[in-house]
């Protein structure tokens, strides 16, 4: 299925239900990314406002949260939505749960951060989190992407993409390990940025689901819990 | 090709065949269609069944003719035994011509003709073969239609009438026949102290699953039912639609329904059909939440194609 396809009811009040109900969950994905970037930004370069700014943009993100939902229960209950149709407000009502959630951590970052601003900061100024935080960023930025243009083969790059977070994860995990032992001191602020790492790491696994909801939306595939080499095998496979 | 594939329902395998009996403890199973992240509530053992259902009837290469008007294009259908088939389509598409076939309702119709077959089996009798008697056909596989026709009898009479054409005389037996049918169309609480008054008395839903009654009476095989709830209002149709989900553990159902949530909500298998040709058929649960066919797929959803 492709984007237009929405467009072709017979009904045109369905048709822009549907149009509006998808531009909202992209302009919910634009306000989660730019606090996600907003977050991130506030660790490398300190901001002690940073926070407030977040938080701000976690109100319209709720309150998107809830006239989506209630937009999914109003169609579901009127229009006893079918294949592609059903298939596009179950992925949403999924969808917009991760993205809170992406929100959520995202808020927890700038808390940090704003934590962090008023500390004694590392010589490399955590070049590590920002790696891995635009690694993150990225993510997300390409899942709402491949939403946006039902794009299955860029949800599938995402998805491959995990498998870095979680490595840098691990190290990075190591590297605060080892500069506990060497210095007590830095155990406080190892604890926060391990934190922060954690939520990054949390961020990627929704982008993750996120894009399994997608290819189930394109293709009528369920891939979750399945390995990724098995997922490009099903999507390169006819429907079955 | 792939497509020929899917529009054969899996292999039949009439020896591991189990009948599951929701009937003995009066549960009927939660039904949901679906499949994927949909798929949570369906009931596993019922779906396991309809996969083993061996074959009832089989149209095999059936045309249909009004005049020089091709109604029917080769259509090639398996129906499964003690499961409900619903026949889903545009206006026109033929549903109601090919239901109508199964128990010869076209025969009064002059210069119709069928080619091909369908075949009842086990028996592999052609019930579209000039040598089979319609009557017989009838009382094997009977018909609801779209506004309930009771006679203008009592409500007796009318579920009795089959029995007697039948040749049953034992006033007896056509009592015990009778009570059991309105018992099956889940009409007997509300008529049994009624027995004598007129069919027309009854409410619409009621008149509907009197005509149900009748048309168990004769121990069809299978029913067919043609839009049987398009005159009903939600109640009666609720009513319509657990009948025919708990008539499917004793009779094969062929539904034909303009309602496309009435089609995912009691049937197993749904065929679409288009200008007299079988599109799609396959799994319920399948065609309404992920569709093979892009014509399916823009019908069900109510898109122009």
């Amino acid at each position: 299925m492709s984007t237009e396809g929405l467009s072709h009811h017979i009904s045109s009040r369905y048709n822009a239900d549907l149009e509006r109900l998808r531009s909202s969950v992209l302009e919910m994905g634009g306000l989660v990314e730019r606090q996600l970037t907003q977050a991130i930004g506030g660790i490398t370069e300190p901001d002690a406002r940073v926070m407030v700014r977040v938080a701000q943009e976690e109100l319209r993100v709720n309150q998107l949260e809830r006239s989506i939902d209630e937009d999914c229960s109003r169609i579901l209950a009127t229009r006893g939505p079918t294949a592609s149709d059903l298939r596009l407000i179950i992925t949403i009502l999924k969808t917009i749960t991760d993205l809170e959630r992406i929100g959520d951590e995202g808020e927890k970052v700038a808390a940090i951060a704003a934590r962090l601003a008023l500390r004694e900061r590392p010589h490399n100024r955590y070049r590590e989190l920002r790696n891995l935080g635009e690694l993150v960023t990225g993510m997300v930025h390409d899942t709402l992407d491949a939403f946006a243009r039902f794009d299955t083969k860029l949800a599938l790059e995402v998805l491959r993409r995990d498998r870095t977070v979680d490595e840098e994860y691990e190290s990075i995990h190591r590297q605060n390990i080892t500069f506990m032992m060497e210095d007590p001191r830095s155990i406080r602020r190892a604890l926060d940025v391990m934190w922060v790492v954690r939520s990054l790491e949390r961020i990627g696994d929704h982008a993750k689901n996120i894009c399994e909801y997608l290819i189930y939306l394109v293709l009528g595939k369920d891939v979750r819990h399945t390995k990724i080499d098995e997922i490009e095998k099903e999507l390169l496979a006819p429907r079955g | 090709m792939e497509q020929l594939v899917r529009n054969k329902p899996p292999e039949s395998d009439p020896a591991g065949f189990m009948p599951v009996s929701d009937i003995d403890t009066g549960v009927i199973p939660i039904r949901t269609s679906g499949r994927g992240m949909l798929q949570v509530a369906v009931d596993e053992t019922r779906r396991t069944a309809a996969l083993k259902a061996p074959v009832k009837a089989r149209a095999e290469a059936l045309d249909f003719f009004y005049g020089d008007l091709k109604a029917l294009k080769n259509l090639n259908m398996d129906i499964r035994e003690k499961q409900v088939t619903a026949l889903i389509g545009p206006s026109g598409c033929g549903k109601t011509t090919f239901l109508r076939c199964f128990n010869r309702m076209h025969d009064l119709t002059p210069g119709t003709r069928y080619e091909g077959r369908i075949m009842l089996l086990p028996e592999e009798i052609n019930l579209v073969a000039r040598n089979i008697d319609p009557i017989e056909v009838r009382m094997r596989i009977g018909m609801v239609f779209q506004k309930p026709n009771p006679f203008p009898k009592s409500i007796f009479e009318n579920v009795a009438y089959g029995l007697r054409i039948r040749g049953v005389r034992s006033q007896i037996r056509i009592q015990e026949e009778v009570e059991k049918a309105l018992r099956g169309a889940a009409l007997w609480d509300e008529v049994k102290d009624r027995l004598p008054n007129s069919a027309l008395s009854l409410s619409g839903g009621q008149q509907q699953r009197l005509c149900i009654a009748r048309a168990l009476a004769t121990s069809p095989e299978m029913l067919l039912f043609d839009e049987p709830t398009s005159a009903l209002d939600p109640i009666a149709t609720a009513r319509i639609e657990e009948l025919i989900a708990a008539l499917r553990e004793q009779v094969t159902v062929l539904i034909v329904t303009h309602n496309m949530q009435q089609a995912a909500r009691v049937s197993d298998y749904t065929a679409f059909m288009y200008l007299g040709e079988l599109i799609e058929f396959d799994e319920t649960s399948r065609i309404f939440t992920n569709p093979g066919q892009k014509a399916t797929e823009d019908y069900i959803t109510g898109r122009y194609g």
